[in-house]
C-alpha cells in the first residue's frame, strides 16, 4: 500500500513538484470551474484554452519551451479575447457565446499560424498537452503566485460575484460593481488557464478547471460547499492521475483529467443529487 | 401635487427609448416625497422603460431623471433575471437587500440577519429560510422578492408589475405591504393594470401612452375621456417617422395634472403626420409654451 500511493511521492523530486503544482492548480481553478458553471459558461472554459494558443506560440517561437515568455503571451492572448468577447456581449446585442466563439476562433487559427512557422508537431503537442513532470522553480512559483490570486479576488468580491450570477440585474440597480466583476472573473478564468497550460497543456488545464466543479454540482445545492468540494475533487484526481501515470508509465496530463472524469462519471449516478437518488429509487413522500 | 420643494423624483422633459425610438417621450413632472402613485397604460406604452430610466439601468436619450440625492432607491423588475438554477436559500436572495447597507465587503451583524427574518416574516415566509430558490412558486417569489424590497429600505420604491400571476391572497398581502410603506412616508410607483386595485389603492395614477396622457389624482386621471385617450395610442414604431427637434429653448410645457397634448408647434409644418401622437386627437393645437405648470 504505501509501495503504491506514497512512495513515489516521497523518493522522486519530479512527483513531488507535479503534485504541488497540480494541487496549486486546482486549489484555483476548480472554485473558478464552479462560477464558470454556475453562469451557464462551461464551454467558455474550453473557448479561452483555445484562445491563449497564439499568444503561448509566439512566446514559444521566439524563446523556445520557456514559461515566462510563453505565460505572458497566453495571458496577452487570452485578455484579449476576453474582453473582446465580454465587451461585444455586454454593449452590443450579440450574446456572449456567440462572440466568444467567434473571438477564440480567430484566436486558435492564429495560434496554430504561429506554431506551424516552426515546423513540427511535436512542438504544438508541447503546447497543447504541457508536462506536469517537468515543473521547473519558476513553473511553480507561477502556479502558486496564480492560485494565491484567485483565491484572493474570489474572497474580496464573492458577494458581488454570487449577485451578478443570481440576479444581476438586481446589482445593476443597486452598484455599479456588475460590469467590472465580470471582467474580473473573465480575468481570473484566463489567468487560471494560463498557469495551467505549462502543467497540462491549454487543452487539459480547462479539464481539471470544469469536470471537478461539474461533479460537485451532483453533491450539493449551496455554492460554498460546491467549491470545496469542486476543490476535493480536483485534488483527488491530480492524486489519482499522478500515481496512475507513475505506475502505468502513461502521461500525466490525460491521466489526471481522466480521473475527474470518472469521479465526474461516478457523482452522475451516485451523487445525492444524482440519478439514483433523484430518479431510480422510490423516494417515500411525506404529508406536507 | 404637492411643490416641488419635496420632490423625490423629478423628470425634466425626459425622453427614454430604444434604437432612436422614444418609448417615454417628453416627459416632465416630479413625484412628491411620501407620495403613492399608480403607473398605468396600455402594453407598449413606457411603463417599464420609465422604471428603467429612473433606476439608471437605462439612459436618456434626451432630458434627465434626478432622484433627490441621497434617496435610497430599491426595484423590483418585471422581467427579473433572476437565475432560478442558481443554488441560492431563500435567505441568500433576501439577504441580497443588505447590499445598499453593507456594500462589498461589509459583515452581516445579527441586527441584518434579524431584519432578514422579520422580512421574511412580513410576507408570509416564515419557515422558508432554507427552502431552494427552485422549489419556490411564482407566488412565493414574488413574496421572497419583496421581502428582499423589505430588507432594502429604500426611500424610493418602484415595483414594475408585482401583481402579475399572482393569486388574490398574495395580492392583498402585498397590497397591504405597499400600503405600510406608504404609511412610512415612503415613495412608492406601482406599475399595475389592475384599474379597479388602483382606483382603491393608489391616491395618485400617471396615465402613459408613450407620452404623459393624465397624471394626477386617480379619481381624475381615471375618467373615460383619459383611458379613451390612451386607448388610441398608436404601438408601433415607425421608421419614417420625422426626427423630434428640439424644442427652441422654453422647454416642453406639459401640465400633468390635466394630461396636455403635448403638441410642438413646429410639428405641424410635418403635414399633420405626427409619430407619437399619430391619431390623436389635438385639443390644444395651441399649446402654452410658457413655465412648467405644476
Amino acid at each position: 500500500m504505501y509501495e503504491f500511493l506514497i512512495a513515489p511521492f516521497v523518493e522522486f523530486g519530479f512527483m513531488q513538484r507535479a503534485l504541488a503544482g497540480s494541487l496549486m492548480l486546482a486549489l484555483g481553478a476548480c472554485p473558478v470551474g464552479v462560477f464558470l458553471m454556475l453562469r451557464r459558461m462551461s464551454l467558455t472554459g474550453d473557448a479561452m484554452a483555445h484562445a491563449i494558443l497564439p499568444g503561448a506560440a509566439a512566446g514559444f517561437l521566439l524563446y523556445g519551451l520557456q514559461i515566462v515568455p510563453m505565460t505572458i503571451g497566453g495571458l496577452i492572448a487570452g485578455v484579449i479575447v476576453a474582453l473582446g468577447a465580454g465587451a461585444v456581449s455586454r454593449f452590443t446585442v450579440q450574446r456572449e457565446d456567440a462572440s466568444m466563439a467567434a473571438f477564440y476562433l480567430i484566436s486558435l487559427a492564429l495560434g496554430v499560424l504561429i506554431v506551424s512557422l516552426r515546423g513540427s508537431s511535436v512542438d504544438l503537442m508541447h503546447v497543447l498537452f504541457g508536462t506536469v513532470l517537468a515543473l521547473n522553480d519558476d513553473a511553480l512559483t507561477l502556479i502558486a503566485l496564480i492560485s494565491g490570486l484567485t483565491l484572493l479576488t474570489l474572497a474580496i468580491f464573492w458577494r458581488a460575484l454570487v449577485a451578478e450570477c443570481l440576479d444581476p440585474l438586481f446589482l445593476r440597480s443597486v452598484s455599479r460593481l456588475g460590469t467590472p466583476v465580470h471582467f474580473i472573473f473573465l480575468g481570473l478564468v484566463v489567468l487560471n488557464l494560463v498557469g495551467g497550460f505549462q502543467a497540462l497543456g491549454t487543452l487539459l488545464s480547462v479539464g481539471l478547471m470544469m469536470l471537478p466543479a461539474a461533479a460537485a454540482r451532483f453533491w450539493t445545492a449551496r455554492v460554498e460547499p460546491m467549491c470545496v468540494l469542486a476543490f476535493g475533487f480536483g485534488a483527488i484526481s491530480c492524486i489519482a492521475g499522478l500515481l496512475v501515470s507513475y505506475h502505468a508509465s502513461l502521461p500525466s496530463g490525460p491521466a489526471i483529467i481522466l480521473s475527474s472524469g470518472a469521479i465526474y462519471l461516478a457523482s452522475i449516478l451516485f451523487g445525492t443529487r444524482g440519478v439514483f437518488n433523484t430518479k431510480l429509487r422510490r423516494h417515500r413522500h411525506r404529508t406536507a | 401635487m404637492k411643490p416641488m420643494t419635496d420632490a423625490c423624483l423629478t423628470f425634466k422633459d425626459l425622453t427614454l427609448g430604444y434604437n432612436s425610438h422614444p418609448a417615454v417621450h417628453h416627459l416632465s413632472g416630479s413625484i412628491s416625497s411620501g407620495s403613492l402613485t399608480a403607473v398605468i397604460g396600455a402594453n407598449g406604452s413606457g411603463k417599464s422603460t420609465l422604471m428603467k430610466g429612473i433606476v439608471g439601468v437605462l439612459k436618456p436619450m434626451a432630458g434627465i431623471c434626478t432622484v433627490t440625492p441621497g434617496k435610497r432607491v430599491a426595484y423590483l423588475p418585471q422581467q427579473s433575471e433572476l437565475d432560478r438554477s442558481f443554488p441560492a436559500r431563500v435567505v441568500d436572495l433576501v439577504s441580497l437587500g443588505l447590499w445598499p447597507r453593507r456594500g462589498l465587503l461589509g459583515r452581516y451583524s445579527t441586527e441584518d440577519r434579524d431584519a432578514v427574518s422579520k422580512a421574511l416574516m412580513a410576507v408570509g415566509l416564515e419557515g422558508f429560510e432554507k427552502r431552494a430558490i427552485d422549489t419556490l412558486s411564482g407566488g412565493q417569489l414574488q413574496r421572497a422578492l419583496f421581502a428582499r424590497v423589505l430588507v432594502q429600505d429604500a426611500d424610493l420604491i418602484l415595483l414594475d408589475e408585482p401583481f402579475n400571476a399572482v393569486d388574490a391572497k398574495t395580492v392583498g398581502d402585498l397590497i397591504q405591504l405597499i400600503q405600510r410603506w406608504h404609511g412610512e412616508s415612503r415613495t412608492v410607483l406601482v406599475v399595475a393594470h389592475d384599474l379597479e386595485l388602483v382606483r382603491a389603492h393608489f391616491p395618485h395614477t400617471l396615465l402613459l401612452a408613450r407620452r404623459p396622457v393624465a397624471w394626477g389624482e386617480t379619481r381624475e386621471v381615471l375618467r373615460p375621456e383619459n383611458l379613451l385617450k390612451a386607448r388610441r395610442f398608436d404601438e408601433a414604431w415607425h421608421d419614417d417617422a420625422p426626427w423630434c427637434e428640439p424644442d427652441d429653448g422654453h422647454g416642453h410645457a406639459h401640465s400633468h395634472a390635466h394630461g396636455h397634448d403635448h403638441a410642438h408647434s413646429h410639428t405641424e409644418g410635418h403635414g399633420g403626420h405626427h409619430h407619437h401622437d399619430h391619431g390623436e386627437v389635438h385639443d390644444h393645437p395651441d399649446h402654452e409654451s410658457g413655465p412648467r405648470a405644476a
